[in-house]
């Protein structure tokens, strides 16, 4: 699936974002940084606290613009003004605090605010909840996702940290037909929890979605992505395959140059 | 910084690990399985408690259970449980509405003047209607568009307009006569049942159904449950908010037709505290005060539980200051179900974790 996707589209990445910058005041957060990423392809993006992370992910996922610089989705150039847009463009973020509602059972979390609801001809507002087709939706993406939940109607307000972490990422599969953002999925979570969203995050990968996703937990990104790209200050200070072998480069470009220098002579 | 995690290779992190619910010990299983039954037990609270006030009143006095005393429960509970239903809403989305009150006894003597002007009984009912729709637009605008942090003190500054504004109105004195439809509304009944507890009814099915059923009270949920959220998810959060302040005045100038028609009077007094007995008619239902949680079907269980235990200490002839205490303590016994329910469900939440 993943290879007759990307051939469908004659190999131009899913996502692209070209000399991107950002200013904050006085502030670089972004200085012309480039990326690409795949369909099928999961690439994490790593580097320490202000090195321009999240206002990257921001920026593609809409709640932010780039003061210059382009995305492009599929090769054709994207207009990403709003959240709204760029869900249209078939983005979905997971942010850290996962957005959900508590009180409501994951069916509602995954159709809130897109709920599916008739007859066609009231407005949307009254019109009437079609539950059990969002239930069997629901159902279906999990199943798809191989993910397991005690209780599918019970408040997500009940279920455990690494529960809910898996319903946000799976709301944001059900509905992004091309870029997966994730934010720190892993960071409040045990190592069992820790788990089964590495593994949701490798079906996606296999069901053909770009994956972007930042994170601290190197040993995670070891296992889980494709490549890693490392930002310091705003720019793309380099690029590794993560693997054992290259996580000490990869801590020393988090770092900086003169750490970079010490761990790894040329 | 290698541990094990990262040395596993990527195609064997695919397969499932073991399912560690088989090794679970059967204790673990059964203190699940009760904490679950407390957590149900808990959810039917508000229903218990009224089935359990029933049967008690029955047997202490040989009154209650007749159907004439039924009809007076009823009657006297119709307009607190219309408030409730319009608190339900405004609470659920993590507000309050002070001025409830208020409203009912402006709508009650602006609809009590309208007929005196030779209002037809359509006329009359349709502006105390929008009385309270106003009163709640006024609310609900200037806590969204006023950028209020919390609708409590423009609901306080409404209570002491809409009282004020009513006694103007009505020079301090009762405006006597209400047009007939008005008076058999708050003051007739079909058989034993009193059209205001069938006009209840009606309109608690009708928002019971709003709520659960349609998108516009999904909304509501999910702008109580996380209004951040809502708005990421383009839920217009603003418009939701407002609208269940309009709706709660609404149901407000509901209320006033049942007491002007119970009073045959417009009455600058009527509705004095009311806001506060449809406060605690929601939070005896078992509505979270923090919002996103709560159903019509409790909030008018828990109106009736303050009309059982007003019509039982009065039967029972119990001096009438003690009433006010018992319905304090069933608020705090409520709102301690509500804390312990949280505590349980942070048990049941560790548990499954480590159940899973």
């Amino acid at each position: 699936m993943n290879e007759s996707r990307a051939n469908d589209l004659n190999g131009a990445p899913a996502l692209s974002v070209r000399g991107a910058t950002k200013r904050f005041g006085a502030v670089l957060a972004l200085d012309s940084l480039d990326l690409d990423v795949r369909h099928g392809e999961v690439v994490a993006i790593l580097g320490d606290n202000g090195a321009g992370k999240s206002t990257l992910i921001k920026c593609i996922s809409g709640v932010h613009r780039f003061d210059v610089g382009e995305i492009l989705i599929d090769g054709q150039p994207a207009t990403i003004n709003s959240p709204a847009a760029a869900r249209g463009y078939g983005i979905e973020t997971v942010y850290q605090d996962l957005a959900l509602f508590d009180n409501l059972g994951p069916s509602a979390n995954f159709f809130a605010g897109r709920e599916d609801a008739g007859p066609r001809w009231l407005p949307r507002p009254v019109r009437v909840l079609r539950r059990r087709s969002m239930l069997d939706s629901t159902v279906d993406v999990l199943e798809r996702l191989q993910v397991s939940l005690p209780d599918r109607s019970a408040a997500v307000g009940l279920m455990s940290g690494g529960q809910r972490q898996v319903i946000a990422v799976a709301r944001a599969a059900a509905f992004a037909s091309k870029v997966v953002i994730l934010d720190e999925p892993t960071a409040a979570l045990g190592l069992r929890e820790s788990r089964r969203v590495l593994d949701l995050i490798l079906r996606l990968r296999a069901e053909g979605h770009a994956v972007i996703v930042i994170s601290h937990a190197l040993d995670h990104v070891t296992e889980v992505a494709d490549r890693a790209v490392v930002m310091r200050r705003g720019r793309k200070v380099g690029e590794e395959i993560p693997s054992p072998d290259s996580q000490q480069r990869i801590v020393a470009l988090i770092v900086g140059t003169s750490a970079g220098a010490a761990a790894s002579p040329p | 910084m290698t541990n094990l995690a990262s040395v596993v290779p990527t195609d064997a992190s695919i397969a499932t690990p073991p399912e560690p619910r088989d090794l679970s010990d059967e204790r673990q299983q059964r203190r699940f399985r009760l904490l679950r039954l407390a957590l149900g037990v808990i959810r039917l609270g508000p229903i218990l408690m009224l089935a359990g006030l029933v049967v008690a009143m029955a047997l202490l006095s040989p009154v209650f259970l007749t159907t004439g005393n039924a009809n007076n429960v009823l009657a006297q509970t119709a307009a607190i449980a219309v408030l409730a239903i319009g608190q339900l809403m405004v609470i659920l989305t993590r507000g309050i509405d002070l001025s409830v009150g208020s409203t009912l006894a402006l709508a009650s003597v602006v609809g009590a003047i309208v007929y005196s002007h030779g209002g037809s009984g359509f006329v009359v009912i349709v502006v105390m209607l929008a009385t309270g729709a106003a009163v709640g637009l006024v609310n609900g605008g200037v806590y969204v568009w006023g950028r209020l942090p919390h609708p409590f003190i423009i609901t306080l500054a409404t209570l002491s307009i809409a009282r004020g504004l009513a006694l103007q109105l009505s020079g301090g004195q009762p405006k006597r006569g209400v047009p007939s439809i008005v008076k058999t509304i708050g003051n007739s009944s079909f058989h034993w049942v009193p059209y205001s507890a069938i006009l209840v009814a009606g309109i608690g099915l009708l928002f019971a159904g709003m709520l659960a059923r349609m998108v516009w009270g999904r909304w509501m949920y999910a702008t109580g449950g996380n209004p951040e959220a809502a708005r990421r998810t383009g839920i217009p959060v603003r418009s939701v908010l407002i609208s269940v302040y309009v709706l709660c005045g609404l149901l407000a100038g509901v209320a006033a037709i049942i007491t002007s028609g119970r009073l045959n009077a417009g009455s600058p007094t009527a509705g004095n505290l009311a806001e506060l007995d449809s406060i605690a008619a929601v939070i005896i239902g078992g509505a979270s005060f923090l919002g996103g949680r709560g159903n019509v079907a409790n909030a008018l269980v828990g109106a009736l539980m303050i009309g059982v235990i007003r019509n039982g200490m009065n039967l029972l002839n119990v001096g009438a200051f003690l009433q006010p205490i018992v319905i304090g303590v069933v608020i705090v016994l409520a709102v301690e179900s509500d804390v312990l329910r949280g505590r349980l469900e942070e048990r049941f939440r560790v548990m499954q974790a480590a159940l899973s």
